[in-house]
């Protein structure tokens, strides 16, 4: 046998402070009528740091130094300046790296492998794409002299904590509005080091400000009469009531919400390749992903010899200290979340569906849930509906195209879809009855920055990413 | 010799390509006439007459959807007096017929404009299309019966989309005529569908329906009642086009942007490889 | 394989009777997504491998270590050294495990065969007109049978590129089957000169063709022309031969040779084997390393783990 030996990345690299602050106006402040809260390692759950969290006049102040920073500074900078402090932002993300990653995976429970290689690396790409637009922006194809909305109010989920930052923070910047953006309460971290990043590009104040805290921090933002614009990625409940809130408003509002993905395998897949991707669609981030293919639906011809390849490359994957470059599963991010996965899951059990995971060993401490797939699901099985938002894949099969197209549809979400044939005008005839936003032939859980992303029916609206992540910051 | 008698007109709902008299048996008197008077289930009828159209209208080619378009177009221009006997004034008819043909001309465009090839930082292929949403609800504006009911009826089919549109309930007779001119045109039925009568017994139903996919808030005026359509929208995360404000100028060049708040952004990757 | 999964061991030796069921059966072979293979054996390139794990990473590699020269201008004195440093990689450190073979051309066999009599390293010879083929099949069989004689306990062929890119695949597998038995009791190992068949299809496809045939081992490369062994072409290899045993019951060891020159390249390689097809295959009877500068470096590499210094090149000799 062949063991590897613990490899961990060093922690040293980033220096955590006990406690932070509101970041408004271009300092961290205490919340003058807030509270504050931990946020833990959810791989050993150590109180990593003591948090801030904004009452309704935090956010206020926040709000009010936004819309200053609009009015006075921002709003009147011509783009090409615009630009240069995005692209400042690029380059200090891209030099601190290793200590985001490190930080992002502390305080998220995230591999380092995917921190390091994925996460970092795109949100660096992110601002570096969206820098580029700030001075170009009549040539985006709306219109001649089109306008920023103002004021941009944005939460973000736990489960790509810095990258969904990034795609907030930098079209919105890159329109020449100003954002006051409020962090999941479990990965408030990388944000307020995100903070100082911007303090270091000497971005000027109140055009970032991050106001961390829970669900009542979140709807007293969304809410706040003085913002124009309302951008929120987590689950279709909360979207569905940020959608109710800003009714007959001005604010402009795009969402983008759960997923109940289908990954199709066709009888002509290249088989050791769409087995990796259906692994990296449903184990990537744990599962936390509201684009995650979780439900895969295999051609029933082949369906046997796919789940014994799946299987065995299960049984490959490491599941541990998220810290660990060999790690390819780390941890839950939240109790609750495991509580949620794990419900799911006797869901399944219960209702019929047979259950497997791989041996695997799972720490003590800290929030775990080994890989997990369910074969002989229907679709009226919960989890073949609902979002399990964890490691967990449901599996059905199929016997015709048109059947496998129908299956993939029959849900109310519509965020992203999988194919996986060799046929390319199969592929072409799938992906165009597909209901979701973002189609995968052949690959899986890609992001690029210049790519537009985000859902159809209840997995949201609008799209973030390339030029069509503009429009939702742009008076279009 | 004595006088002929005219034939008049009853003037029916538009669902499925058909023109059915309110299944609730109710009409009510407007512009010298009876009108259907809709009901709840009149509005659920033509969401299902709607979604039956999906299909078929979006899978169209773009080619063939701006050719019927273009018919629409033809129809009109050949029922010209009509519209002006109904009192809608001539240059409005010309500006909607004009309307017809701008519109039709962006169905093989928009997708050009609007989508296009990704240049992401890998060997894939990646490209954004928009697509119909779907089943767009529609509320017309109150005036001008004609050129804001062709506004905001193109804009939405010429992608792909069907309608259900609520018809401005003080001038609903431009667009019971409208409707001739659509069924006349080669539109297959239940691409668009028009209710007369409350907007307060249809448009509830319609923003809360589960199978409509957007809703078109042009013509509430009341912004007490188009916050609370925005709340039952949100239900199913409907996409919202929010009222248009009062003094909207609908000669103007409308722009892209009522097309595409009803359209999806699909983008396809695949890998580059041998 | 997708057909034959569940099927008996016969039918798949019935293939090779006829032109058709062949081209059936490696075109229903399931295709390789270029860019996603790449990517799954670029992902395994990042496994961080240290301290313990290294070590005996390192040893392994070492024993899997086909040592070679094939060169015209090889003598026998240069490949008596060579063998000598195959039975003592490290004079300085009788730790040091022996390589797995040392390969040479026919001409050299007689030299390699004196030095390494009864100590365990195998002789590993190229014939079939190595590296191109090109020639009549019965100069070919010749070659390996002069090999075998000379004392060759393995003999890597060279398949047909031309039959085979031309498509006719009866006789590329007939050429292997001949050789095959000319090999007798020696093991054949079969190169498929994957940086000529251009397509991770073909590779797949010639892999099972050389394992229908009765290959004991597939090949990556001859090392003579511009792309050796890469870690993709290697995974389509180890998939190939983890589908052929699950197929067959056989199991066929994998090769790659050219190009491997350093203790991080061998070390991905393991990692690779160790997730593709498993331990069964973490052993020199069933992988080897074809390369020469590669174990300089598995040398150094370990003396750095056993002493804490690093060494340098000048340290360790050059055979």
């Amino acid at each position: 046998m062949f063991e590897y030996a613990p490899a961990p990345e060093s922690r040293s690299v980033v220096d955590i402070k006990p406690s932070y602050g509101l970041f408004i106006d271009g300092k961290f402040v205490d919340p003058t009528d807030g509270g504050s809260f931990k946020s833990i390692n959810p791989a050993s759950e150590e109180v990593l740091a003591e948090v801030a969290e904004a009452g309704g006049q935090d956010v206020d102040r926040a709000v009010r130094a936004a819309r200053t920073a609009y009015d006075k500074v921002w709003g009147p900078m011509p783009g090409r300046d615009r630009a240069k402090y995005l692209y400042r932002i690029a380059r200090i993300i891209q030099e601190r790296s290793r200590e985001l990653a490190v930080l992002e995976s502390l305080d998220n429970g995230k591999p380092i492998k995917e921190s390091r290689d994925v996460d970092v690396p795109l949100v660096g790409a992110h601002f570096f794409y969206y820098a580029g637009w700030a001075d170009k922006l009549e040539h985006a194809g709306f219109g001649a002299n089109p306008r920023p909305l103002g004021v941009a109010a944005q939460v973000i989920p736990w489960n790509f904590p810095l990258l969904m930052l990034a795609w907030k923070i930098a079209p919105a910047l890159a329109a020449g509005n100003t954002v006051v953006l409020k962090p999941a309460e479990t990965t408030p971290l990388t944000a307020l080091l995100f903070a100082e990043i911007c303090q270091q590009a000497d971005l000027p104040a109140g055009v970032v400000n991050i106001v961390t805290g829970a669900g009542d921090t979140g709807r007293a933002l969304v809410e706040h009469p003085g913002v124009d614009k309302v951008a929120f990625t987590g689950s279709t409940e909360v979207g569905r009531a940020i959608a109710r809130s800003v009714a007959g408003t001005r604010k402009k509002l795009t969402l983008e919400l759960g997923g109940k993905a289908a990954n199709i395998v066709f009888d002509d897949a290249p088989i050791d390749q769409a087995v990796e991707g259906i692994v990296n669609g449903i184990f990537f981030n744990q599962g936390h992903v509201c684009c995650a293919g979780s439900r895969l639906l295999i051609q029933e011809n082949v369906a046997d010899r796919v789940l014994e390849s799946l299987k065995r490359r299960m049984a490959q994957l490491r599941v541990g200290d998220p810290l660990d470059k060999n790690t390819d599963i780390g941890a839950i991010n939240s109790a609750a979340q495991l509580a949620r996965i794990k419900e799911l899951s006797d869901a399944g059990s219960a209702e019929g569906a047979e259950r497997w995971s791989p041996p695997c060993e799972l720490p003590d401490r800290g929030f775990w849930f080994a890989p997990t797939i369910f074969t002989g699901v229907t679709q009226a099985h919960r989890i073949a509906r609902e979002e399990i938002f964890g490691p967990v894949l449901s599996v059905l099969t199929f016997r015709t195209p048109a059947e496998a197209v129908e299956k993939a549809n029959n849900t109310p979400y519509g965020l992203s879809a999988g194919i996986w044939t060799d046929k390319g005008s199969r592929i072409l005839w799938t992906a165009d009855r597909l209901r979701a936003g973002v189609v995968w032939a052949n690959t899986f859980n890609k992001f690029d920055p210049t790519s537009p992303f985000g859902g159809y029916k209840e997995s949201g609206y609008g799209r973030e990413g390339g030029r069509h992540g503009l429009e939702g910051y742009l008076n279009v | 010799m004595s006088e002929r008698v005219a034939v008049r007109k009853t003037y029916k709902l538009f669902i499925g390509g058909k023109f059915p008299r309110s299944e609730s048996g109710r009409s009510y008197i407007v512009q010298d006439a009876n009108v259907a008077l809709s009901s709840r289930k009149d509005a659920r009828d033509a969401v299902v007459a709607a979604r039956a159209a999906v299909k078929g209208w979006a899978g169209a080619t773009a080619y063939n959807r701006g050719q019927i378009l273009y018919r629409v177009a033809e129809m009109l221009e050949g029922r010209r007096e009509q519209f002006v006997a109904l009192g809608v004034p001539a240059d409005e008819v010309d500006a909607a017929i004009d309307r017809w043909v701008w519109y039709a001309g962006w169905s093989d465009k928009l997708a050009q404009v609007y989508g296009g090839a990704n240049p992401v930082a890998g060997p894939y292929f990646n490209l954004s299309a928009p697509e119909p949403t779907g089943v767009v609800a529609v509320v017309a504006p109150e005036a001008p019966a004609l050129l804001g009911l062709v506004s905001v009826i193109a804009p939405a089919i010429v992608t792909g989309n069907t309608v259900v549109v609520a018809a401005s309930p003080a001038q609903p007779l431009a667009a019971v005529t409208l409707a001739e001119v659509l069924a006349t045109s080669d539109l297959p039925g239940g691409v668009v569908n028009i209710l007369t009568g409350r907007l307060s017994e249809t448009v509830p139903t319609l923003a809360g329906h589960m199978d409509v996919n957007a809703i078109d808030l042009t013509g509430v005026a009341d912004a007490e009642l188009a916050a609370d359509l925005e709340v039952k929208a949100a239900q199913n995360l409907k996409r919202v086009l929010r009222p248009a404000p009062v003094d909207h100028d609908w000669f103007a060049d409308p722009g892209i942007a009522r097309m595409t708040t009803l359209l999806e952004t699909k983008t396809v990757w695949h890998p580059k490889g041998v | 394989m997708t057909a034959t999964a569940t099927s008996a061991r016969s039918d798949l030796s019935e293939l090779g009777r006829s032109e058709t069921a062949l081209r059936t059966f490696l075109h229903g072979l399931p295709g390789v997504d270029q860019v996603g293979a790449e990517q799954r054996a670029a992902q395994l390139g990042t496994r961080s491998i240290k301290t313990t794990a290294k070590a005996q990473a390192i040893d392994l590699a070492i024993r899997m270590v086909d040592l070679t020269t094939l060169e015209g201008a090889d003598t026998p004195g240069k490949v008596r050294a060579l063998a000598a440093k195959a039975v003592r990689p490290d004079p300085a450190d009788p730790s040091c495990p022996h390589v797995g073979a040392v390969c040479v051309y026919p001409s050299m066999v007689p030299y390699v065969a004196e030095v390494l009599r009864g100590t365990g390293v195998h002789l590993a010879s190229v014939a079939t007109a190595f590296p191109s083929g090109q020639a009549p099949l019965e100069i070919k069989l010749a070659d390996v049978r002069a090999a075998v004689e000379a004392g060759a306990d393995e003999i890597d062929m060279v398949i047909n590129r031309s039959a085979f890119l031309a498509g006719r695949y009866k006789e590329v597998y007939d050429e292997i089957v001949a050789t095959k038995s000319a090999c007798g009791d020696a093991h054949l190992k079969v190169i498929l000169e994957t940086g000529e068949l251009a397509t991770y299809d073909n590779v797949r496809r010639a892999s099972w063709l050389a394992m229908l045939a009765g290959g004991d081992f597939i090949k990556t490369s001859t090392g003579k022309v511009p792309v050796a062994a890469t870690l993709p072409v290697s995974l389509v290899m180890l998939e190939a031969v983890r589908d052929f045993r699950a197929a067959t019951g056989r199991q066929v060891g994998v090769k790659p040779a050219g190009g491997i020159k350093t203790t991080k390249d061998a070390i991905k390689y393991l990692v690779m084997v160790n997730e593709t097809v498993g331990a069964d295959w973490l052993d020199p009877d069933w992988f080897r390393f074809g390369a020469s500068s590669l174990l300089n470096d598995l040398l150094m590499q370990r003396t750095k783990l056993t002493t804490g210094v690093y060494s340098g090149p000048d340290y360790f000799t050059l055979d």
